[in-house]
C-alpha cells in the first residue's frame, strides 16, 4: 500500500509545471507541499489542502477582472484589452435590466442602462459584445442569474453564428438562482420555476457542451448581504447540494454533471477564518459528493472556486486604505488555494473603478503572485495548530446548518433550500448578521480604521471617480430600435407562441427554443415576458 | 416626538437591500415608526405609499449609481401630489453628486460609514426644519 506521499509524489511527477526558482530569497531550497508522510496531501480526497497536486507549481490562479459598461461595443473594446494586456479570460459584468431581463426601452429601466455593467437587449449586442474575439481560445465567464437560460441562448447562438460550434466554447455561467432569493435579491420567476430552467441549462450543457461550467455557485453575495462566514460556506454549498439534487431528479448521473459544477467565494478582511472556510469548503464537498450523491469520478468532489474581495470591506473614508484591505483579502484567497481571484479597486465603495483603480488592483495580485513567493507551496498553513483546529469548527457548524435546512427539506436538501427561501430563513439570518455586525460596529466593538477610529485624515481632498453619463442609454435605445425595425416579427411570435406553450410543459427542455428566439433576434424582455406568462413572477414579503 | 413614521424605499432595480434592512432596523430601534416598501418600487409607487401612510419622511436607498435619475423622480412624484414630504438619500452618492441632489429638493444624503448616531441625528435633523418650516 502505497502512502499518502508515494501517491502524492507520482501524481505530482505526472503534472506539468511552470518555470520558476522555488526558492526562498536567501536561496533555501523549497518543496512543494510540507506534512507527515501519512497526512493530508493535496489533490487527495477530502481535499482539503487543494484539489491538485502540484497547485500554483503547474500554474498560479487566473486573474480574472471583471467588466463591463455601456453599451455592447464599448464593452467589446475593453475586452480586447484585456486580451492585447495578456488577462487570462474574459468576464461579463451586465447592467441591471439585463439582470432584471427587461429591455432598455422598458420605463422601469430608466437611469439604469449600462450603468453598471453592459446592456444586452438581443442577439444584435452579444454579436457586437464578443465581435472578434475567438470564443474557442477564450474562456468567457457570465455574471447572470435569472435571465441565465435566455443570455446563454443568445450566447451560444452567437457563437455559432461567428462559425465556432458549441461544444467547442469553454466558460462559465454563474446561473445560481437560488442566492438571489437568499442575497442578492435579482430575482424575477417564483423559486421552483426559476430551478427548472437551471434544470434545463444543466441538462443542455452535460449532453451538448463539454467545456462550459453550468453554474457557479456563490456564496459571495451571501457574504456581502451580511452572513457571516460560517453562513456563507454552509449556505452556499447547500445551494450546491440542491442544484445537485435537481440534477439527479431529472435522470443526469452524477458525475456526468458534478465536475462542471464550480463555486463563488468571499474574501473578507479576518484573515484566518477566510482560510478556514475554504479549506472546510472543499473538505465538506468532497465528503457529501462521495458519501452522499455517490460521486465516484474525482473531479465530482473537487470544489473548485473563484474568489472575489470583499466589496463590503472596502470604505469610501480614506479610500487609499482599501488597497491594503484588499491585498490583505487577496492573499487569504491565494493562501487557500483559489482557483482564480478577483480584486476590487479602492474607489469601488463609491463608484465603478477608473482604469488606474482597476489597474492597481490588478497589480496586486501580481505582488503576491510574483514577489512574496507565496505560491510556492500548496496549503502553506495545513497543519497549523489555529488554522486546522479553525477548519474543524466552521465545518462543524456548517453541518449544524445542513441539518437545519435538511429538516425544512424533510430530508431534501433541494426542498429545504426551497423552503427556507419561502420561509424567509435565510433572508432572516443574513439580515441578522448585518445588524449584529453593524451593532458591534457602532459600539467600537469593532474597529474599522478610517470610519470608526483613526479618522484624521478623512477630510483630505478625494481621489478621482469615474462618472458614467446618460449618453450610453440614448445609444443604447437607438440600437434596440433598429433591431426591432428590421427583423421578420412573424417569426418572433411563433417563436414565442411556441416558448409558451413548451414553458407550460415542465417534461420539455426550454433551451432549444431560447436559441431559435434569440436567433429570431426576439428581445430579453419578450422572451422573459412570454415566459413569465405562464411562470408568475416572485415577489419577496417585505421584512426587516 | 416618538411615533414619528418614516418611509424606506428601493426605488428602481437596485436589489441590494442590506443597508436599508440595518437602517430600517436602527431607526426602529430609535422610536421612530418604519415602513418599508420592498424592492422595485417606481416613484410613483413610493410617493402613493408615502401619502397613504401619511409620513412624515422618506428615506432611499440607492446603491447601484440610478440616483441622479430617480431621487430627483421621487421629489416630483410626492409634489404632485401636493404633497410636502423631506426625502432622504442613503447610499453610495459621490461628493460631485451632491450639489445637484440637493437643488432637486433632497433633503439629505448619507453615504457608506455613516453611524447609527449620525443617522439618527440626520433624520432628526430633517424633522426638526420640517417642523419649523
Amino acid at each position: 500500500m502505497p502512502t499518502p506521499r508515494e501517491i502524492w509524489e507520482t501524481e505530482f511527477g505526472a503534472a506539468p509545471r511552470r518555470d520558476a526558482d522555488f526558492e526562498t530569497m536567501s536561496g533555501i531550497p523549497v518543496e512543494p507541499v510540507y506534512g507527515p508522510d501519512n497526512g493530508d496531501f493535496p489533490g487527495q480526497f477530502p481535499y482539503t489542502r487543494g484539489p491538485y497536486a502540484s497547485m500554483y507549481r503547474s500554474r498560479l490562479w487566473t486573474m480574472r477582472m471583471f467588466a463591463g459598461f455601456g453599451t455592447a461595443e464599448d464593452t467589446n473594446w475593453r475586452f480586447k484589452e484585456i486580451i492585447r494586456a495578456g488577462g487570462g479570460g474574459l468576464s461579463t459584468a451586465f447592467d441591471m435590466p439585463t439582470l432584471l431581463g427587461i429591455d432598455s426601452d422598458d420605463p422601469m429601466a430608466l437611469g439604469e442602462v449600462g450603468r453598471c455593467g453592459v446592456a444586452v437587449d438581443t442577439l444584435a449586442d452579444m454579436e457586437d459584445l464578443y465581435a472578434d474575439i475567438d470564443l474557442g481560445e477564450v474562456t468567457t465567464s457570465m455574471t447572470i442569474n435569472s435571465p441565465a437560460a435566455v443570455i446563454f441562448a443568445m450566447f451560444v447562438a452567437q457563437a455559432e453564428k461567428a462559425g465556432i460550434p458549441r461544444a467547442r466554447l469553454g466558460g462559465t455561467l454563474q446561473n445560481d438562482i437560488l442566492k438571489e432569493y437568499q442575497a442578492q435579491k435579482e430575482f424575477v420567476f417564483p423559486p421552483r420555476q426559476s430551478m427548472r430552467l437551471v434544470r434545463d441549462t444543466i441538462a443542455f450543457t452535460s449532453a451538448e457542451m463539454p467545456r462550459w461550467h453550468s453554474v457557479s455557485i456563490s456564496g459571495y453575495h451571501i457574504r456581502e448581504a451580511g452572513s457571516t462566514a460560517v453562513e456563507e460556506l454552509a449556505f452556499t454549498l447547500a445551494n450546491g447540494f440542491a442544484y445537485v439534487e435537481l440534477a439527479l431528479a431529472a435522470g443526469l448521473p452524477v458525475d456526468a454533471f458534478a465536475p462542471r459544477l464550480s463555486f463563488f467565494f468571499n474574501a473578507h478582511i479576518d484573515f484566518f477564518e477566510e482560510i478556514a472556510k475554504y479549506r472546510a469548503a472543499r473538505r465538506i464537498w468532497a465528503r457529501w459528493m462521495r458519501d452522499r450523491y455517490g460521486a465516484e469520478d474525482p473531479r465530482s468532489m473537487q470544489c473548485r472556486f473563484h474568489t472575489q474581495t470583499a466589496g463590503v470591506s472596502l470604505t469610501a473614508q480614506q479610500p487609499e486604505l482599501n488597497i491594503a484591505r484588499t491585498a490583505i483579502e487577496a492573499l487569504a484567497g491565494v493562501l487557500g488555494g483559489t482557483q482564480s481571484l478577483h480584486t476590487n479597486s479602492m474607489d469601488e465603495a463609491m463608484a465603478l473603478p477608473t482604469e488606474k483603480a482597476a489597474r492597481i488592483a490588478l497589480r496586486t495580485q501580481q505582488i503576491i503572485a510574483n514577489e512574496t513567493n507565496v505560491a510556492h507551496v500548496a496549503d502553506p498553513l495545513g497543519g497549523s495548530h489555529y488554522v486546522e483546529a479553525l477548519t474543524d469548527e466552521v465545518e462543524r457548524q456548517a453541518e449544524e446548518i445542513f441539518a437545519h435546512i435538511e429538516e425544512l427539506g424533510s430530508g431534501s436538501m433541494l426542498e429545504g433550500a426551497i423552503k427556507g427561501i419561502e420561509e424567509n430563513w435565510f433572508q432572516g439570518r443574513i439580515t441578522d448578521s448585518a445588524f449584529e455586525l453593524e451593532r458591534k460596529v457602532n459600539e467600537g466593538r469593532r474597529i474599522i480604521v478610517g470610519v470608526n477610529a483613526f479618522t484624521e485624515g478623512n477630510d483630505e481632498e478625494q481621489i478621482p471617480l469615474l462618472r458614467i453619463t446618460n449618453e450610453d442609454e440614448q445609444r443604447q435605445r437607438k440600437r434596440l430600435d433598429a433591431v426591432r425595425d428590421r427583423r421578420d416579427t412573424s417569426k418572433v411570435d411563433a417563436v414565442l407562441a411556441r416558448l409558451r406553450s413548451e414553458a407550460a410543459d415542465p417534461e420539455i427542455n426550454l433551451m432549444p427554443t431560447l436559441i431559435e428566439a434569440a436567433q429570431a433576434y426576439a428581445t430579453l424582455g419578450e422572451i422573459m415576458s412570454a415566459m413569465g406568462s405562464v411562470f408568475g413572477r416572485h415577489v419577496e414579503v417585505p421584512t426587516f | 416626538m416618538a411615533g414619528e413614521r418614516i418611509l424606506v424605499a428601493k426605488v428602481g432595480l437596485d436589489g441590494h437591500d442590506r443597508g436599508v434592512k440595518v437602517v430600517a432596523r436602527i431607526l426602529r430601534d430609535a422610536g421612530f415608526e418604519v415602513i418599508y416598501t420592498g424592492l422595485f418600487q417606481t416613484p410613483e409607487t413610493v410617493a402613493a405609499a408615502a401619502v397613504d401612510e401619511d409620513v412624515d419622511a422618506i428615506g432611499l436607498s440607492m446603491l447601484s449609481g440610478a440616483h441622479m435619475t430617480l431621487a430627483p423622480a421621487v421629489v416630483e412624484a410626492v409634489r404632485a401630489r401636493g404633497a410636502d414630504i423631506p426625502v432622504m438619500v442613503g447610499g453610495i452618492v459621490p461628493d460631485h453628486d451632491l450639489e445637484e441632489l440637493t437643488a432637486a429638493g433632497i433633503s439629505a444624503v448619507l453615504t457608506p460609514g455613516s453611524t447609527a448616531e449620525q443617522i439618527i441625528d440626520e433624520v432628526r435633523r430633517v424633522l426638526d426644519a420640517e417642523m419649523t418650516g
